[in-house]
């Protein structure tokens, strides 16, 4: 009986989702598309749940529908705003013979693969060298122990690749111009919403240790409280100084290399943290990593350089006004 | 059944991959590209997580979790880091 | 007996949800569909919240759910009121 109904659960979930999928792919309407990859994300976060995964649901909701959402519809707010932009639904694509049959092939490759991993008699070897030291690991949340512990050396240069990919968009000219000032209902939502969002990816940074959680799904909460206060056309989100919101944005990678070089110092390996300083360390290189990621994530989310990235005062002023062009052009209660 | 959900919800996880690839291959639009990326790549996620289902009694295995949770942080910054090419494309293109 | 009450709640709650739903797809117009959305799925999600919360021993757990019906009500009705806002915008062709 119980059988049946999560057979039944699996099949409308992924139903829904194929769904889903075909439709942001196949949309004519590009709007319409990124609404159902918006769809598509948040039933991917149901998926999780369902495959006990309920880290990875978090961090899906607020990453992969949220921030990427908003981005796709700020990104889609600049493609109709280019003067060679036309509201004629474009041909979604083209079958192209070459790609689809290699596609395909992979596919076909993956799949075989896949059958004769899931044949190998014992697939629990790491998962059991995870859980037979998650003791000495400080913390009880087996993923936290690994992202922070067991592979930190691998968080920490995804930390890096972050702050490369952030490098990178800052390179690549101005943030998209703020938005108008929203009216009172939603203005009102987003200063109600921001202390609580703040509370509650400082609950789970916390709790991370020993209950999903932890410093990504943190910092991409406190992200998305920025891009709220962006979206609701606040001037610049409240960014601080332009020597402090530097400093977050290295302030993950930076406390995980001095934590790591302090270590070798009093000779351990790197990022060898002694078992009874574990929890501690984890729990202090995440809080900066939390706010190293939400700097991250809010400020790609810009999609450019904002006028408190620069440190050059005389260029400040100008880029301001640039940046406050659109805002009285909302409707003030 | 512990090994239905992870071959059913494995193969799921590879046809959308192979959607997305074969989708990101065969339109022009580069915001669709875009998007036919991100599908490939949750699908791939979707294997990984498949992969480290264990049963409803058992524990999953974590490594994949911890793959998967960067993994979506980075495919965010990705995206964020092509759309800003796409961006700056345009306004290139306005010139 | 608490068990019965709490699937009690949690169906009725389904039965708003299911109410919801085939407005969105039978109502005529935008407004309609709005309106019938956000209250059934409110009231829907009320008694779900309310079943799960008597199918829980640890207050915290409850005061969590709760919080989140608070918070799913305050989004829903912002952004119904952003929707309509916006279509009552285009409608007038401003």
């Amino acid at each position: 009986m119980t059988d049946v109904v999560w057979g039944l659960l699996d099949l409308l979930l992924i139903l829904a989702l194929l769904a889903l999928a075909w439709g942001s792919l196949n949309s004519r309407n590009l709007q319409r598309a990124v609404i159902y990859f918006i769809g598509f994300g948040l039933l991917l976060a149901l998926v999780w749940v369902r495959l006990r995964a309920p880290d990875i649901a978090l961090a899906e909701a607020a990453i992969g529908a949220g921030l990427t959402g908003a981005l796709l519809l700020a990104a889609l707010r600049d493609a109709s705003h280019s003067p060679d932009h036309t509201d004629r639904p474009d041909r979604a694509w083209r079958l192209n013979p070459v790609p689809t049959l290699l596609s395909l092939g992979l596919a076909v490759a993956l799949g075989l693969a896949y059958l004769q991993a899931l044949e190998i008699a014992d697939p629990q070897r790491l998962a059991v060298a995870v859980f037979s030291h998650l003791e000495q690991s400080g913390v009880s949340n087996p993923v936290t122990a690994v992202l922070l512990n067991f592979r930190a050396y691998d968080t920490l240069l995804e930390l890096a690749v972050l702050l490369t990919a952030l490098l990178g968009i800052m390179a690549l000219g101005q943030a998209r111009p703020a938005y108008a000032q929203a009216g009172p209902v939603l203005a009102g939502l987003v200063q109600w919403l921001t202390p609580l969002l703040i509370l509650v990816s400082a609950y789970l940074l916390w709790i991370g240790a020993h209950a999903p959680g932890g410093a990504f799904q943190a910092g991409a909460l406190l992200a998305g409280a920025g891009v709220l206060l962006r979206l609701a056309g606040f001037p610049d989100s409240h960014f601080p100084a332009a020597l402090i919101l530097r400093g977050m944005v290295i302030a993950g990678v930076s406390l995980f290399l001095a934590v790591g070089l302090v270590l070798m110092l009093v000779g351990r390996g790197f990022l060898d943290y002694p078992p009874a300083w574990a929890g501690g360390l984890i729990l202090l290189i995440e809080t900066a990593a939390t706010l190293g990621i939400a700097a991250t994530l809010m400020l790609a989310f810009l999609g450019g350089r904002p006028a408190a990235w620069s440190l050059d005062t005389s260029t400040t002023g100008r880029i301001q006004a640039a940046d406050m062009v659109r805002h009285n052009t909302g409707d003030n209660p | 059944m512990i090994l239905d959900t992870q071959l059913l919800y494995g193969l799921v996880g590879i046809f959308l991959f192979s959607l997305g690839l074969s989708s990101a291959f065969a339109s022009s639009a580069l915001l669709r590209r875009i998007l036919a990326i991100n599908v490939a790549g949750a699908g791939l996620f979707l294997l990984l997580i498949a992969v480290a289902y264990r049963g409803p009694e058992i524990n999953p295995d974590p490594l994949p979790h911890a793959l998967v949770l960067t993994g979506i942080v980075v495919a965010f910054s990705a995206t964020a880091l092509a759309l800003a090419l796409v961006k700056r494309l345009r306004e290139t293109d306005d010139d | 007996m608490t068990e019965i009450l709490a699937a009690l709640l949690v169906t009725l709650g389904l039965a708003f949800f299911i109410a919801g739903s085939i407005g969105l797809l039978r109502l005529p117009d935008l407004y309609s569909r709005l309106h019938a959305l956000t209250k059934a799925d409110n009231v829907g999600l009320g008694l779900l919240v309310m079943g799960l919360a008597l199918l829980t021993d640890d207050p915290f757990i409850a005061l969590k759910l709760v919080l989140i019906w608070l918070l799913v009500m305050a989004a829903s009705s912002a952004s119904a009121h952003l929707i309509a806002q916006r279509a009552r915008r285009r409608e007038r062709g401003t």
